[in-house]
């Protein structure tokens, strides 16, 4: 039988700790988004009649290379923490939270590996 | 709780609330963060398209110009500019600034000003610079 309430196992223990990183990645990300945001949608604007030829030239830039591929990491870090966020709120269920969390790092995952290797694709293809 | 033995009370359900600026744009920020995240899947399939090939890149194009792909690019780049200025607002909250009820009223008009004069001006100049989408 168990004697102690909930809150008395966990009292003196402090703060699991974790919550800060995450609370720190979402705020920088976010405050790195802001430039890198403002200057794609920028292009994108600029970009929105080009042919395909102009649009392949302009990621083959080495600035612009670097600045998507840094666009798409930053991007989905903050996508995927302020999403892990919302699931948290969202789903009490412990299992199925679980498998959302790790179906969703998965995805993310995958498809941020796959738009890195397209820019690098078209910035190192012939 | 499983354990819970008393009533204790809850706090009062949303539905009871009047509407207030502050509540409706605090769960926007939230839905547009939610919106937005599904929209860089366009970004990267746009951005496979072009790794692919003239071909590809020209069928997503050709997708992104329709009238949906319009409609869902509209939205997405209101709810970014949204999400963006509304952002930038809560960085300021995380510093501990502007919380007095005035400032907080003041600078949520002004986010939702800024939202709209960004989407206009950016469609505007995608409309005008090249001669249309
Ligand atoms: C396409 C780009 C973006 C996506 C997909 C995105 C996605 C998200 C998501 C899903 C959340 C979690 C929402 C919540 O917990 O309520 C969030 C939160 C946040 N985002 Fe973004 N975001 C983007 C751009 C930006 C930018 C440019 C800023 C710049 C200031 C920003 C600032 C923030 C902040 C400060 C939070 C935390 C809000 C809070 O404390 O509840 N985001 N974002």
């Amino acid at each position: 039988m168990q004697l102690r309430s909930p809150l008395a196992r966990v009292r003196g223990l402090g703060a699991a700790r974790a919550g800060t990183d995450e609370f720190i990645t979402q705020r920088l990300t976010a405050i790195a988004l802001i430039p890198l945001l403002l200057w794609f949608v920028g292009s994108i604007i600029h970009l929105a009649r080009a042919d395909y030829a102009t649009v392949i030239e302009w990621i083959k830039t080495p600035w612009v290379t670097v600045a998507l591929i840094l666009l798409i990491l930053v991007l989905f870090l903050h996508a995927h923490s302020g999403l892990r966020e919302v699931l948290q709120d969202y789903v009490h269920h412990e299992i199925i939270k679980t498998i959302a969390m790790v179906a969703m790092k998965f995805f993310v995952i995958t498809i941020t590996v796959s738009s890195v290797l397209a820019v690098l694709r078209i910035a190192l293809g012939g | 709780m499983a354990t819970q033995q008393h009533k204790r009370p809850l706090s009062p359900h949303l539905q009871i609330y009047r509407p207030q600026l502050t509540s409706f744009m605090s769960i926007t920020h939230r839905a547009t963060g939610v919106f937005l995240s599904l929209g860089t899947l366009v970004l990267v399939y746009w951005l496979m398209a072009a790794a692919t090939g003239p071909v590809a890149y020209q069928q997503a194009q050709t997708l992104l110009s329709s009238g949906i792909g319009l409609l869902l690019l509209f939205a997405w780049s209101f709810s970014l500019f949204y999400h963006l200025c509304n952002g930038i607002r809560h960085l300021f909250w995380d510093a501990g600034c502007g919380f007095e009820i005035k400032t907080v009223y003041f600078t949520g008009y002004l986010v939702l000003a800024t939202t709209l004069l960004f989407t206009a001006l950016a469609w505007a100049l995608a409309f005008t610079v090249h001669g249309g989408v």
